[in-house]
């Protein structure tokens, strides 16, 4: 929490000795507090203010950033609990454990390489590499590092090693990578963290349960290792759930420093189906990586939605973009829907016309992802605003006919819709999307038979 | 530095919920955000109904048909084969009153459900179509039908809770009460209901579901603001149990029934099954403690999920 004007001038000398180019240690530390000066301007500034100041300026939980240049990955930084407070920040990199004895190394990177897949606009993909030092052999490690960075010399790399000087060897040979480091343990916390500290990369401390890892972060901190990152190894669902609960509530409940850095959750599980489930949950529940044993398409496509969906911004609604959209195969004497770019509203409405299995141009309008009434109520979703729409879609070219269906909600804009779109009918559709199936199949009848 | 666990402290609890009249289940009960059992008792571990329909279904993906097609039009036989997968519930859909459907009458169903309730004796849910007037006009009877039996009623909404909650008072059950995705709404209902004379230990809170994908980080928020107010803030009127439709939601999404030729998708068998199992066992975290699910393999997979968090309950 960041620390008032006065509370900083009472940590200053009151010498008011000018040094810092304003008149008195008063006004230096308000400008200090507003941020529109530093406390290094104070010669005579102690450590003590200073270290305050940085810690102030330090959020609960850090944020690490590592990768490459061109992949680019921050972890970290969340501020919150529960998503409905405030948008997650930073989602939860998603990646590969590949094991350096492996022998079919190229195959696992292919995997990660064409793991992307789209989703509302959005291409979601595994992110990263996690190299586990199986063999226990540096050679072979160094070995499997150079296959991968010759196929993959940008992807985001996790250096899983069991000693310092396997550590040291990798990262004197990676250029332009900024890898995570894991494997420090009680055992070798010291040579690990010299390691890290020398090469300026993040270590990941791992340990059995938090009250273990604690000391190990403070330990790592005290020789200059700041980009930290926990392991508290659960073994059960239930403790992945209790071990991240106490490690995200100690940071930003008690802002416990000790605890306050992002999570390394490793999956696993006696199949894909259940190593799913765990990552859902370290998904759901604060874990900022995921290294996962295997990937398969209906696998990521699960993770990769959830993270889309826990994600996302719960103050702002979720949009479709604006446009017409075809469900089924369309012609032009196809019915014409209207409705909002809400997403939930075009899901259900998409939905159902998928079951009523008459094909359907469906119009989305872009009313700042709002639902029917309350884009509606809002002036978004007005007579105006929708024949201007129907104008500028192009559909009038789609149809020979100019038939508009709009939502049962909207019933009263038909006529002033009508004034506004000469040539066309509006036709007052139904006000809940379950109702759509059947009255699809009524309207299409009763057309037929005029 | 020692770190001494951060517990919560709560106000309220969730009531618990037995239901069913030989064979009974309960749930509900718990004082704490979900599997946090360290900061407050767990006495039920959360259940998994699986849906039945009293017709045959009309929109079950591939995927349900190859469980399903050779008992669904015997929601008797259906229900044993739920039993058979090892149900300790059974949500009873009445589907064919629906207008769009079948549009069965009362009277039909209470038929087909006397029978079942000869028939089944595992505890049930018994679902109308959602709609609201031949919800409003069916549930009384079914409600009747099946006074003694100890069931779960649902779904009560804004339009037509006056009669249903009226009937599944009169019938001696507890009953779901909709509301669509917003914590205000939900207590609303809740004190529209209670105001009645309907007893507040007896009501479920359905806040709406979804599936992944399809709004359910909606579900999940909503589920979760529930909870907090209800056991941390102490509102009584948000503090009942919840219960999500999963199968309903998750069946009707694509990835549930594209084929395999989608290969960006992988399996669809796998697929459908994680999309219904993911969905759920989210939603127990967010604070469901019923379940309405559909494919058995994902009922397997939520237990055992279940069963791991509860692993951690003695230590
Ligand atoms: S340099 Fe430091 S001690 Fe001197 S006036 Fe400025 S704040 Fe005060």
């Amino acid at each position: 929490m960041a620390l008032t004007g006065i509370e900083i001038f009472k940590l200053l000398p009151k010498t008011n000795c000018k040094k810092c180019g304003f008149p008195t240690c008063l006004a230096f530390a308000m400008k200090v507090a507003q941020g529109q000066a530093k406390i290094e301007d104070c010669p005579e500034a102690s450590e003590e203010i200073k270290s305050k100041l940085r810690d102030a300026a330090t959020p609960p939980i850090i944020e690490v950033q590592f990768g490459t240049d061109s992949m680019k990955l921050k972890i970290g930084g969340q501020n919150v609990l529960f998503r409905h407070e405030k948008k997650f920040l930073n989602p939860t990199v998603l990646a590969l454990e590949v094991a350096d004895d492996d022998s079919e190394i190229e195959t696992r990177i292919d995997e990660v390489l064409n793991s992307s897949i789209e989703r509302v606009g959005e291409t979601l993909r595994i992110e990263a590499i996690y190299l586990k030092n199986r063999s226990a052999d540096i050679s072979k490690y160094r070995d499997a590092l150079e296959r991968i960075l010759k196929k993959a010399p940008q992807i985001p790399l996790i250096l899983g090693v069991s000693s310092s000087d396997i550590a040291i060897d990798s990262l004197s040979i990676l250029k332009g990578h900024r890898p995570i480091l894991h494997g420090a343990t009680a055992e070798n916390i010291e040579e690990m963290a010299k390691v890290a500290a020398k090469f300026n990369v993040p270590l990941v401390v791992s340990a059995k349960g938090v009250e273990a890892v604690i000391p190990l972060t403070e330990k790592a901190k005290a020789l200059g290792v700041g980009d930290l990152i926990i392991n508290a190894e659960p073994k059960s669902i239930g403790e992945l759930l209790r071990d991240n609960t106490f490690i995200a509530r100690g940071a930003l409940k008690k802002q416990i420093r000790s605890v306050g850095y992002p999570i390394i959750t490793f999956a696993w599980g006696k199949d894909d189906f259940y190593e799913t489930i765990v990552s859902t949950v370290g998904i759901l529940k604060y874990s900022s990586i995921l290294v996962l044993k295997r990937t398969l398409p209906w696998k990521n496509l699960a993770l990769f939605t959830i993270r889309q969906n826990i994600y996302s911004d719960p103050q702002v609604p979720m949009q479709v973009k604006q446009g017409i959209y075809r469900v089924g195969e369309p012609d032009d004497k196809s019915p014409f829907i209207v409705t909002t770019n809400f997403a939930l509203t075009y899901f259900l409405v998409k939905g159902e016309i998928e079951n009523s299995k008459i094909p359907v141009w469906l119009g989305i309008m872009d009313c700042d992802g709002l639902s029917v009434l309350t884009a509606w109520a809002a002036g978004k979703f007005s007579a105006s605003k929708i024949a201007q729409f129907v104008k500028e879609s192009g559909i009038e070219e789609k149809l020979n006919h100019r038939e508009l269906i709009i939502p049962g909600y909207v019933a009263m804009l038909k006529a002033s819709i009508e004034d506004k779109l000469s040539g066309w009918k509006v036709v007052i559709g139904t006000k809940e999307a379950s109702g759509i199936p059947a009255f699809l199949r009524n309207y299409v009848r009763s057309k037929n038979d005029r | 530095m020692k770190f001494s666990i951060i517990k919560e402290s709560y106000t309220g609890s969730v009531p618990e919920i037995t239901f069913g009249k030989n064979r009974k289940v309960s749930f509900g009960g718990e004082k704490s955000l979900p599997f946090l059992f360290f900061e407050g008792e767990h006495p039920h571990k959360p259940l998994i109904s699986f849906e039945v329909q009293d017709s045959p279904p009309q929109d079950y993906p591939k995927e349900l048909a190859k469980v399903y097609s050779s008992v669904w039009d015997d929601p008797v036989r259906w229900a044993k084969l739920c039993e058979s997968f090892g149900a300790e519930a059974i949500a009873l859909r009445l589907m064919s009153i629906h207008p769009d459907t079948t549009d069965a009458k009362a009277e039909d169903v209470a038929d087909k459900l006397k029978k079942f309730l000869n028939e089944i004796d595992l505890p049930l849910i018994i679902l109308g179509c959602n709609h609201t007037e031949k919800d409003a006009e069916v549930l009384p009877i079914v409600s009747d039908v099946a006074r003694g039996f100890n069931c779960i009623i649902g779904k009560a909404q804004e339009g037509n809770y006056k009669t249903i909650a009226a009937s599944a008072m009169a019938g001696g059950h507890s009953l779901i009460a909709m509301s669509e995705l917003d914590v205000n709404l939900a207590k609303q209902l809740n004190i529209l209901i209670t105001q009645m004379g309907f007893p507040a230990n007896k009501l479920i809170i359905d806040p709406m579901c979804s599936a992944l994908g399809y709004g359910f980080e909606y579900t999940y928020s909503v589920m979760e603001r529930i909870r907090i107010a209800g056991l941390i803030q102490g509102d009584p009127m948000l503090s009942s149990p919840m219960v999500a439709d999963v199968g309903f939601y998750v069946w009707k999404t694509k990835e549930t029934q594209a084929e395999d030729e989608n290969s960006q998708w992988g399996s669809l068998h796998e697929r459908g099954i994680i999309w219904e199992a993911v969905t759920a066992c989210s939603f127990l975290l967010s604070g469901a403690e019923l379940l309405i699910m559909r494919h058995p393999e994902a009922v397997n997979l939520v237990k055992y999920f279940i069963e791991d968090l509860i692993s951690t309950k003695e230590k």
